[in-house]
């Protein structure tokens, strides 16, 4: 290592303003990545100090102590220890301490120093300190503690001037290594009590605000009731604000390929690759960026204010029942939109198991592209009719598909709940932090950050899908005189026929089993594919129109009913199952979701297939 | 008396928190952030259905707790 660079690690308690301390220091240059081999967050970051020395920042996964109770806690206490393979021992470490909440930080203060590194602790969040009265003498605290302490405001502008003076100036001794055993852990309590006697004056334990605003947000109808307006604003905004959006880019990319492929012959291989395969699939990726952005936009806000863990506490007991966590309920509410993003934000669950609980059910909140499916076939097959007086029955039959698939999530919860082999408690222990205002800058890093990894690691998954689909919808071509549409004749055509068998029992004809393969990259691409397979082309609402006319002469009532039911369940896609192959690091569990989830589907088509002719 | 057993807005003292078995993770978790003797706590808030989880109050934190947890806790009411 030259003497020009400081490798130095970010460690604290969750809820200290640790990452937005990062955020504040390292700017946009940010790397985020994983830790090999598991689903942990690796963010590390450089800024150039004034002395012109380079520093490293590695921002650890936040924890309450060093006795780690989850992977996340485990790479903490590795890499702060220097075990943690293939990533080097910190030169310093910067603990960071919410000045508004001594006692609970301090203790892990206390904990860290024990390793005899270098220490900095940074007391964050002074401002609300000061503004609560708190008083903090912080020569004394330095002095007792044996470390340098510095004043930070990490959501302020230079609000962590004195700590990069600080690491920029002389590496602080390291205070002697302590063994760690049961007694010198409960020891650390009555230091902290010491400490702080000493040290830190409050005029009162809480935000009086936090209490105003908790005695609404968690009451047990209030808050409820504030939870479900924040849910429905949420919804509308997701789909109204994204429509013209996704029009937007949908039309754009559309006449983007357009325009670049106007000089190749129409009717090409290449043409058709460019078009129908490159573009089609960039469209089919790009499209749902708008509703995923605006998903985020929302979760970052609510989880930056403190909100989450108010509404997990209030919903946790019910998803408790039902084997899942409170923490479990943004994951499965951004499933509405995506599953992708759905299961990417499962993240916040610490628990491994409670985590894989909610990666398996996700898929089974109704996204939006299963939206286009039902549109039609409702369209086609619903009559328009007023029961009771005020409801549309086209609706309810709509509101009825999302219903079941939500009941279905959580008997597949209780049913995984029930065959699990690890039957110990697992806790909720979930602190629930001072409501904060969202600062811009970590909500729009945070959002950028989530986009990246969306276009990066799943764009090129649909992307190279779509492709794929395309060349199997292509080759071979239809023969010279052939009657029926190209696709036919196709291996994707053959694929369909062969399907046939398969899916007869539940009243799909061949036409369906085929668009069931290009459908395999979207689910939404069904609709279109239904459109090749019976030859017809136009603008996406054009070709639902005349699709929904041809489709409802030719199947019958059961077969509609029937393919509704399937994609309740819908296991086909494949970006869903690559993104649950990323996070839980294990084609065993893409086998058993992709498994359960065809049982499912073909066990409810199949009764209501049966069912329905049975009553018609 | 057990932290589970103690009504909204009632504050008390721990004593200590007890393992439920050999090396019980939940309860090192437990003491860890502060649950040890002499501190007080207070149930702030419980949830909507079956007054669970339970919200205390130890020092400046509010932790919300499943009953299962917070059994965990023995606790002294003091005459304040």
């Amino acid at each position: 290592m030259s003497a020009s660079t400081l490798r130095i690690a970010l460690v604290g308690n969750p809820n200290c303003g640790k990452t937005a301390l990062f955020n504040q220091l390292t700017g946009g240059r940010q790397k985020v990545a994983n830790y090999a081999g598991v689903t942990v967050e690796r963010k590390e970051g450089r800024f150039t100090a004034p002395s012109g020395r380079v520093l490293h920042l590695l921002d650890l996964p936040g924890t309450y102590s060093l006795d780690a109770a989850s992977p996340d806690e485990q790479i903490t206490r590795d890499v702060c220890a220097g075990n943690y393979p293939g990533e080097p021992a910190p030169d310093l470490i910067v603990c960071v301490a919410d000045a508004t909440n001594l006692r609970l930080h301090l203790r892990f203060v206390l904990e860290v120093k024990r390793l005899g590194r270098p220490v900095v602790l940074a007391l964050n969040m002074m401002d609300t300190a000061r503004r609560r009265g708190i008083q903090i003498n912080v020569p004394e605290l330095q002095r007792r503690l044996g470390v340098p302490v510095v004043e930070t405001v990490a959501v302020k502008r230079g609000g962590a001037r004195t700590l990069i003076e600080r690491v920029d100036g002389e590496v602080p001794r390291a205070a002697p290594v302590e063994p760690d055993d049961a007694a010198s852990r409960g020891n650390l309590h009555a230091q902290v009590r010491e400490l702080l006697t000493a040290t830190v004056q409050m005029p009162r334990a809480t935000d009086a605000l936090d209490d105003a605003i908790d005695r609404w947000a968690l009451h047990p109808v209030f808050g409820l009731a504030i939870l479900a307006v924040l849910m429905f604003m949420i919804f509308q905004a997701v789909f109204s604000w994204a429509e013209p959006l996704m029009d937007g880019i949908q039309a754009g990319i559309t006449a983007l390929g357009g325009w670049l492929t106007q000089a190749l012959p129409a009717g090409s291989a290449l043409y058709s690759l460019l078009n129908d395969g490159i573009f089609a699939g960039l469209g089919a990726v790009l499209v749902f960026l708008p509703q995923i952005l605006i998903l985020f936009l929302f979760i970052l806000t609510l989880e930056e204010s403190g909100y989450l863990p108010r509404a997990a506490f209030l919903l946790d007991r019910m998803m408790f029942k039902a084997g899942l966590t409170g923490r479990a309920f943004i994951p499965l509410l951004s499933s509405f939109a995506c599953a992708i993003p759905g299961i990417m934000a499962t993240r916040s669950i610490t628990d491994p198991r409670d985590r894989l609980t909610t990666i398996l059910v996700a898929p089974l909140m109704t996204c939006s592209a299963r939206l286009p499916v039902y549109t039609l076939l409702i369209a086609a097959f619903i009559p328009r009719e007023t029961v009771w007086g005020v409801f549309n029955l086209q609706g309810i039959v709509l509101f009825t598909l999302y219903i079941v698939g939500i009941i279905s999530a959580l008997i597949v919860a209780s049913v995984i709940k029930r065959f699990r082999r690890d039957k110990s408690d697992h806790a909720l222990l979930m602190e629930l932090p001072s409501y904060r205002m969202p600062h811009l800058r970590d909500v729009a890093l945070g959002l950028w950050q989530r986009t990246v990894i969306f276009l990066r690691r799943v764009g090129g998954i649909i992307l190279s899908l779509t492709v794929l689909l395309w060349f199997l919808s292509s080759f071979p071509g239809a023969p010279a005189g052939a009657t029926g549409p190209a696709i036919d004749y196709s291996l994707a055509g053959r694929l369909g026929h062969a399907l046939h068998y398969v899916f007869a029992p539940i009243g799909f004809n061949w036409q369906i089993c085929i668009a069931l393969v290009p459908g395999l990259a979207a689910r939404e691409v069904a609709v279109s594919a239904l459109g090749t397979v019976y030859a017809m082309s136009g603008s996406d609402a054009a070709l639902a129109s005349q699709l929904g006319a041809v489709i409802s002469q030719q199947w019958s009532l059961a077969t509609a009913l029937s393919l509704l039911a399937w994609y309740v369940f819908a296991p086909q896609c494949m970006s869903t199952l690559a993104v649950i192959r990323r996070e839980t690091n294990s084609w065993r569990y893409v086998a058993i979701s992709a498994g359960y989830m065809f049982a499912l589907a073909y066990m409810a088509s199949f009764l209501t297939y049966q069912i329905t002719r049975m009553l018609s | 008396m057990r932290l589970s057993e103690l009504p909204k807005n009632a504050s008390a003292v721990v004593d200590r928190v007890d393992d439920t078995h050999d090396a019980d993770p939940i309860a090192r978790r437990l003491r860890d952030l502060g649950f040890v003797d002499g501190e007080p706590v207070r149930v702030v808030a419980v949830g909507p259905l079956g007054a669970d989880p339970l919200l205390i109050q130890i020092g400046s934190t509010r932790f919300a707790l499943r009953r299962s947890e917070a059994a965990r806790v023995s606790v002294r009411q003091e005459a304040a």
